[in-house]
């Protein structure tokens, strides 16, 4: 996506009252909300509202009823007038237009799908979809022939001469898509489209929607109160709350640094699975061997590390060719072998923007970390159990941030990292184990938070009496079961298993 | 202490006084041009013979009511029976009557209607007009009405349009202010101007509620139509009248039962125009 700024909202700030610039000077002089709506008894819509819209990305601004998020929409094409701030739709600012730009801005500019479809009821559908062309005096054949376009690029062909009251809510909604679609604009404002919608209807409206905008390449600007559809459609999200931007950001950005406790609440119940990719969990793949090496280098590297197997790869494209085991790099140093002889060439590999929900069930079943690797083959990182459980944790810490058990948790991970590196150097023994807790794993966003790290904890050890058990059925690594007998804690027990493989 | 008496009856005959000799000239040339459409909307109407006319009504009244034939049939009925009667002649004129009444009360009382569901100072001026000309009891416009036009057609009309009124710009108003904001908003986004959001969205969404006040403004001008033979109006009202005053039961009765007949007409015909 390029990153033309197709759209910039600056300090857009909306006043519902009678002398609305009072109080844009007491929000100047730093009064509260309620200190304002005390003295002057006018409500901030918007307060301070600022971002940008690249073009032909789908930006959704979401929050709950209330949150303003309305009429922020409502702002952009001066449905309600700002009080203070600007627009700027390619540069030029909109709420310094007259009435005669402001009007063939919308015609050209702007289309609009709204909540409940808002479908003239005279209009047959035909007539609806050309309504914008209709006004612009463009000659009717003309229009009817855009307008039946524009129901073809919406799958509604064949219902032109159709009564609005004879089709379903998504037809109806289709229609209202068409309407915006047939003048062409540079960017859709669509005002909670789908949220009349049935689940089903919705979920395929919302495919629909991603599939139209490959085709069309329009900016949209998307207003929803659902999180799903948020994260579903969103190039990127404007989390909205009391007529302010809370957090601006990718969907993985919101689910994974929530900009305050706003934002995690709001983001705590959702799938993560769905939305997280197997990019956002892998760990850097280091240390790798190239193939032209040998044994003996891939064993140094893995005795270094304190890890029981590595990569293989070739060249500078670091091109993944397989994974050498120890025991089997211990093989080829006694008898002389390549790496490429004694190294397992089919690993489990992942594209890097598989979603979370698909890697599972592949990590379940493999006994080597998925790796990551793009088109050209090059490898990228790493998954582990560990860093695919620990991204999902996120999602149950929320509520329990601060709680007693925080500081315990550090501790433990402090405790795991030493083990590790006081361990003893016999890789046999203990290699497995340390190689796991590097420093990649834990600075690779597994690790690096306080609540993130409870979540691992409590996903891992669980908060039950027998952390043992629970922690050997979330990994049950065969080749582990020996090794873990050794350390003595069980906490730590815990967590070393789970990131072993 | 003794209050004086507010002079209120004594200022408004003052003020109507003051108009009827500063604007009488005026006044004399729109009853004139009044007279004239009354009288041209009857001729027109008597000029076709009342068989032609009868089946006119009927397909009228049949493709209004989308195919209805019922309603055609009970329409060439009801208006055998006034030309059976011997009343058709004395039926046109209180047609004719009514509807250019209706149509100069539409004419005014719709745009004012829109103009109210546009602008909340025009409102709040109309609205307790508008009160006023509903409550006062109807007899008594006919006072100035008499004095401004005599007697006669004329100023049975202008009290028609006076009483038949309201319901026009109130539901006009209504209907105008009950678009859904999102239509409206439809209209705006894309870039209509005034004109075009009024004529192309909000009177076709509020046409119904429009259809149902210009209803309501038919039937009352034919309700005043009557009470306007008091002051010289003609028509089935002076039929009827005439019948009060000899106390001539039937000769009322057939008055009264061609005025109901009519009424029914023009209600279902008006009903039925408005979109479903």
């Amino acid at each position: 996506m390029n990153k033309n700024v197709k759209l910039e909202v600056r300090n857009i700030t909306k006043i519902f009252g009678k002398n609305p610039q009072k109080v844009i000077s007491l929000l100047k002089e730093g009064k509260s909300k309620s200190e304002i709506f005390e003295k002057t008894k006018q409500t901030i819509g918007l307060n301070g509202v600022n971002f940008e819209v690249y073009d032909g990305e789908i930006f959704v601004i979401m929050g709950l009823s209330g949150s303003g998020k309305s009429t922020l929409l409502r702002c952009l094409n001066r449905l309600i007038e700002p009080t203070a701030g600007e627009i700027l739709i390619d540069g030029q600012d909109i709420t310094q237009m007259s009435a005669e730009e402001l009007r063939n801005t919308r015609r050209t500019k702007l289309g609009m799908v709204f909540q409940n479809f808002a479908l003239l009821p005279h209009r047959t559908v035909l007539e609806n979809v050309a309504y914008g062309l209709e006004i612009q005096g463009i000659p009717k054949d003309e229009r009817y022939e855009k307008a039946r376009e524009a129901l073809e690029t919406v799958g509604l062909k064949g219902y032109e001469q159709s009564k609005i009251t004879q089709l379903s809510g998504g037809m109806k909604q289709r229609v209202g898509l068409a309407r915006a679609l047939a003048n062409d604009p540079d960017i859709l404002l669509m005002d909670e489209a789908f949220s009349a919608l049935d689940p089903l209807i919705r979920s395929d409206m919302q495919d629909e929607l991603l599939s139209l905008e490959d085709r069309v390449q329009k900016t949209i600007i998307f207003v929803s109160h659902d999180l799903d559809e948020a994260l579903k459609l969103g190039d990127r999200i404007a989390l909205m709350k009391d007529g302010e931007v809370v957090q601006i950001g990718t969907p993985e950005e919101i689910l994974t640094e929530p900009a305050d406790s706003y934002v995690s609440r709001f983001v705590a119940g959702v799938d993560r699975s769905k939305i997280l990719t197997a990019e956002s969990v892998m760990k850097r793949p280091e240390p790798f061997v190239s193939l032209s090496s040998g044994p003996r280098v891939a064993m140094q590297l893995m005795k270094e590390r304190g890890i029981s197997s590595i990569y293989v790869v070739e060249g500078k494209n670091r091109r993944l060719m397989g994974i050498l085991m120890i025991n089997d790099a211990l093989d080829a140093m006694k008898t002389g072998k390549s790496l490429e002889a004694v190294m397992i060439p089919v690993i489990p590999r992942v594209p890097p923007d598989m979603p979370l929900n698909e890697v599972i069930p592949l990590i379940a079943d493999s006994q080597y970390p998925l790796a990551v690797v793009n088109d050209a083959g090059k490898l990228l990182g790493i998954i582990v159990r560990g860093s695919v459980l620990g991204a999902l944790a996120i999602a149950g810490e929320t509520e329990e941030t601060g709680g007693p058990e925080a500081p315990d948790l550090e501790e433990t991970v402090r405790t795991g990292k030493n083990e590790g590196e006081a361990g003893p150097p016999d890789p046999e023994s203990s290699g497995g184990l340390n190689g796991i807790i590097d420093k990649d794993s834990i600075n690779k966003g597994i690790i690096d938070k306080g609540p993130i790290d409870k979540g691992i904890i409590d996903n891992v050890i669980g908060s039950g009496p027998a952390p043992e058990v629970e922690a050997r059925s979330v990994a049950p690594a065969p080749e582990v079961g020996a090794r873990t007998e050794a350390p003595a804690r069980p906490e730590l027990k815990g967590e070393l298993e789970v990131k072993t493989w | 202490m003794v209050i004086p008496r507010i002079p209120i009856g004594n200022t408004v005959e003052f003020a109507v006084d003051g108009i009827e000799t500063h604007f009488g000239a005026v006044l004399d040339l729109v009853s004139d041009q009044l007279d004239f459409l009354i009288s041209a909307l009857k001729d027109a109407l008597l000029f076709l013979p009342p068989e032609l006319f009868i089946v006119g009504i009927s397909l009228l009244a049949y493709f209004a009511g989308r195919r209805n034939i019922k309603l055609a049939a009970g329409t060439a009925f009801g208006f055998f029976l006034i030309e059976n009667m011997g009343l058709w002649e004395l039926s046109i004129e209180t047609l004719a009557l009514v509807l250019s009444s209706a149509f100069m009360a539409l004419l005014i009382g719709v745009p004012v209607g829109i103009l109210c569901a546009k602008n909340a100072v025009i409102y709040h001026i109309v609205k307790p007009s508008l009160d006023f000309m509903q409550t006062m009891p109807s007899f008594v416009y006919l006072i100035p009405a008499l004095i401004f036009f005599g007697l006669g057609n004329v100023p049975g009309m202008i009290a028609t349009v006076v009483f038949a009124m309201p319901p026009a710009i109130r539901l006009t108003n209504l209907g105008v202010r009950q678009v859904p904001k999102e239509l409206t908003e439809v209209a705006d986004a894309f870039g209509s101007t005034g004109w075009q959001k009024l004529a192309k969205v909000e009177l076709p969404v509020a046409l119904p509620t429009i259809m149902a006040g210009i209803n309501q403004c038919i039937m009352l001008s034919l309700s005043m139509v009557v009470i306007a033979a008091m002051i010289g109006a003609r028509g089935l009202g002076y039929q009827v009248l005439f019948g009060i005053q000899r106390i001539d039961i039937g000769l009322g009765f057939e008055a009264g039962l061609a005025i109901v007949i009519i009424a029914v007409v023009l209600d279902r015909i008006t009903q039925h125009l408005s979109p479903k």
